[in-house]
């Protein structure tokens, strides 16, 4: 035992978020599992009466993963990374203890509210904004909440430079504040008309403004969260697991500054052939293409991070897991940006190509970096080794089997779909009906939901594996300085 | 101003906007590595940050908190 007049880092909000971010990725990608079944075997919508219908569960899906197990993560590899990196412990501010509890508690309470009325299809019906606005404001609050937990950690750190994790954290924080904020601005009817229920909404924007609008919010969450906050972690976990410095601290800054800048423009590559100005989709199309630079110095500085010493990567699972993260994060940066091309998204667009997409950065690069750093913090978090390194292994195999088969189910789904929609006969008629291409593509949604089980799947080993860690693994004396120790 | 004007003023704004780009760029390149060469910032030494990041490790560069300043101020 430390006498008491030693400072510790202090980890029991990165706990509680930690045990979050499996609760909602339990619920969010179960839910996804089932709605992606759904679409394979219609019949499953009639299990639950209006509750069980895949329009009322697909924003709890989005949402849960989303809102649920990305952002957990995102908050508890804040709550530890925020004080190792900056050399000062939360339990050295007993205000700053108190704002990070209660950032944790108010967030669940939200959440569940979310949950609650998502279920009962009380809904904006703006994807991944459906929340209404009582809802929004609670957002907000638990947002500012942890504004004030990082610039006042920021505030009392002993490490000048803010190593740059820190900056992709304060990025998430301001990007989303701006997006959410400007994207939410809504009319509360009941109040202003008498219509409604109290708590109901429309958008403060109409028509094709309101489609620029939430296409600025919806691929700047991606930037922002899905990009920024994880490219955080990782710069964190990658070297200090592996012992190895970041390849090029400048090329991390420069990367850094070009994502800032560029990602904001490229949103227009949501909205090809819509209604929007055709210069703002040109200007999408290009900035995606541009895209490609910052998005792949990040990566690439990843892997290089990694030069010399990859015999790690057989050695060690959780090597394994992070370089997975970040080449699948090249992958789906590259993807993008071939889909943003007006000719290719004409094709892409509306298909089943695009959550192919999606889910490549989302179960590649999101789930296994968060899945990573909770097994890098859970030794050091409860002073145990990881429970059992063979189970690592198996759940690294079967969650990639998993997102091989999502995506190329999804690809090929995709662009079959597309080319029947667009087929015509010698005299110009269509020559397929919507319902040819549904019955065409069943197969392959059988595929894709049985890729998105065996993540599930993998998931509930991970769970298993952190629940063993936190409860019956040998503990350790001192905290581990590289690799986390783990037992067969 | 008709639409050819239009056009050939967006074209030169277009491409004067682009050079600008690049230039902050490649300026921001030559300024990184121009502050390690003479010794203004090691860049480089700050990937410690995530390495050496026990609380009992000395920090890269030290910052002393507000109140142990005021401290060793009245001292
Ligand atoms: C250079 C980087 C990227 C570019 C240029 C890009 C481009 C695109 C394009 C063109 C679409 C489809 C628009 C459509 O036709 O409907 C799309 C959709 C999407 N992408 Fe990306 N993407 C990039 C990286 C990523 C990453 C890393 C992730 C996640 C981790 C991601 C998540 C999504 C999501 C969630 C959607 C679906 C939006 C919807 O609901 O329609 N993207 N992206
Ligand atoms: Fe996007």
């Amino acid at each position: 035992m430390q006498s008491s007049n030693v400072i510790n880092y202090d980890y029991s909000v990165a706990k509680l978020f930690s045990y979050a971010a499996i609760l909602f990725g339990i619920i969010g990608m179960g839910i996804g599992v089932f709605i992606a079944y759904q679409m394979a075997f219609p019949e499953l919508n009639y299990l639950a009466g209006e509750y069980g219908t895949f329009s009322r569960l697909r924003p709890l899906h989005t949402s849960g993963v989303i809102f649920g197990f990305m952002l957990s993560g995102i908050f508890a590899t804040w709550y530890y990374v925020g004080q190792r990196v900056l050399k000062v412990s939360v339990a050295e501010s007993p205000f700053l203890m108190f704002i990070g509890k209660l950032h944790f508690w108010l967030y669940m309470v939200v959440m569940l509210v979310a949950v609650v009325s998502l279920f009962a299809g009380v809904s904006t019906s703006k994807e991944y904004a459906e929340l209404e606005w009582p809802l929004d404001i609670g957002v907000v609050v638990v947002w500012v909440l942890w504004g004030v937990h990082m610039f006042g950690l920021i505030g009392i750190r002993r490490e000048k430079t803010l190593y740059i994790s820190v900056w992709y954290y304060i990025a998430t924080f301001l990007g989303v504040a701006m997006l959410y904020l400007f994207n939410n601005m809504e009319v509360p009817t009941y109040f202003v008309a008498g219509m409604g229920k109290w708590y109901h909404s429309v958008s403060m924007y109409a028509g094709t403004n309101d489609a620029l609008v939430q296409w600025w919010y919806g691929h700047n969450a991606v930037a922002f969260i899905f990009t920024v906050a994880i490219i955080a972690q990782i710069y964190y976990f990658l070297p200090k697991e592996s012992g190895q410095p970041v390849y090029s601290y400048k090329l991390s800054l420069l990367s850094f500054w070009g994502l800032m800048f560029v990602y904001l423009w490229a949103g227009g590559h949501h909205l090809i052939y819509s209604t929007v100005p055709d210069w703002m989709q040109t200007m999408g199309s290009i900035f995606s293409i541009v895209l490609i630079l910052p998005s792949w110095g990040s990566a690439i500085n990843m892997l290089l991070t990694m030069k010399g010493e990859w015999g790690q990567l057989k050695e060690n699972p959780l090597i394994k897991f992070m370089v997975l993260a970040s080449t699948f994060y090249m992958f789906s940066t590259i993807e993008g940006p071939i889909q943003s091309i007006k000719s290719v998204n004409a094709l892409a667009h509306f298909t089943d190509w695009i959550p192919g997409h999606v889910h490549d950065g989302t179960l590649g690069w999101v789930g296994f970096m968060t899945m990573a750093a909770m097994y890098h913090m859970a030794p050091r978090m409860f002073k145990r080794e990881l429970y059992s390194k063979k189970l690592m292994e198996s759940q690294f195999w079967i969650q990639t089997t998993g997102i091989v088969l999502y995506f190329s189910s999804m690809w090929i789904a995709g662009i079959t779909q597309g080319m029947m929609w667009r087929a015509t006969d010698q005299f110009g008629n269509l020559s397929y009906s919507f319902i040819d291409t549904v019955t065409v593509l069943i197969p392959y949604y059988v595929i894709r939901a049985t890729g998105g089980l065996l993540y599930l799947i993998g998931f509930f080993i991970f769970t298993y594996n952190f629940y063993k860690t936190m409860t019956a693994s040998k503990a350790i004396e001192n905290e581990p300085q590289h690799a986390s120790p783990m037992a067969a | 101003m008709d639409m050819e004007t239009i056009r050939e003023l967006q074209a030169y704004g277009y491409f004067f906007f682009t050079v600008f780009l690049v230039l902050i760029l490649y300026g921001y390149v030559y300024h990184l590595y121009k502050s390690e060469k003479i010794g203004r910032r090691n860049y480089e030494k700050y990937a410690d940050i995530a390495l050496n990041d026990d609380i009992t490790d000395a920090p890269v560069e030290k910052i002393e908190p507000i109140e142990e300043q005021k401290q060793k101020e009245e001292q």
